[in-house]
């Protein structure tokens, strides 16, 4: 797919989330791209090594996020931050979000990140942040490569949007 | 008459884009890909991802809550 006789569009997204509802940018994005035959490198650091993880185990909180409302009961409901803060709550908030994602035909970020790795995008995982968190490649997906803030630049020199996330 | 159809109903942004994207790759060039989807940003897509990669949009169409799409492999 990828021609190095080169009008093709790159595009390069920096990740640096973990949460299931801020996996959904990045992924989103980079598969439609790909699909439209830009060449993505995805560069995964900080806490946006989890979505690298071999067993994705995403959560949303709702703490310190007041634009969060979900349906439920027939209404739109939010969360005060003194109830984020009861054990339970951030995982009944995952179940939640996970039913809607389903009910919506919404893709599943397992789902999501397979597109990615068909498509051939490039992804690439922050070698500070493996040291930083001891993080072992040996947890990570195959098939992606290690590189630092160098490695990030040279490819987002040439690319026509670069997106931070 | 489409070569292919990809029943996409139900399915949201942006699935319709990633199957069709693949249905398109085992497809030969000429070949038309009929797309159904009842995703109301699919009209936009649709006409995007064409427009991007060259592929025709040879219809785009609403009946009732869902949208066709005619896609040419070029």
């Amino acid at each position: 797919m990828l021609d190095s006789a080169d009008n093709t569009k790159k595009m390069s997204i920096i990740i640096t989330k973990g949460t299931l509802d801020w996996a959904y940018p990045p992924f989103i994005l980079g598969t439609t791209a790909a699909a439209m035959d830009v060449e993505v490198t995805m560069f995964f650091t900080f806490y946006g090594l989890q979505l690298l993880k071999k067993d994705l185990d995403l959560k949303i909180s709702t703490l310190g996020n007041p634009a969060m409302e979900m349906p439920m009961m027939g209404m739109h409901m939010k969360m005060p931050n003194i109830v984020s803060t009861i054990p339970g709550v951030d995982r009944m908030a995952t179940t939640m979000m996970k039913n809607l994602i389903k009910k919506k035909g919404v893709a599943s970020i397992p789902d999501l990140r397979e597109a990615a790795i068909e498509s051939d995008i490039k992804m690439v995982a922050c070698q500070m942040t493996l040291d930083l968190f001891e993080m072992d490649q040996k947890d990570l997906i195959d098939g992606i490569t290690l590189g630092g803030a160098a490695t990030y630049m040279e490819g987002a020199l040439e690319s026509d949007i670069n997106l931070f996330i | 008459m489409a070569d292919q159809t990809l029943d996409a109903k139900g399915l949201n942004c942006p699935l319709p884009i990633l199957k069709a994207k693949k249905a398109l790759k085992g497809m030969q060039a000429g070949q038309v890909l009929e797309v159904l989807s009842t995703d109301p940003g699919s009209v936009a897509d649709f006409a995007a991802f064409c427009n991007q990669t060259g592929n025709e949009l040879l219809k785009s169409e609403t009946a009732g809550d869902v949208y066709t799409f005619e896609i040419k492999k070029t």
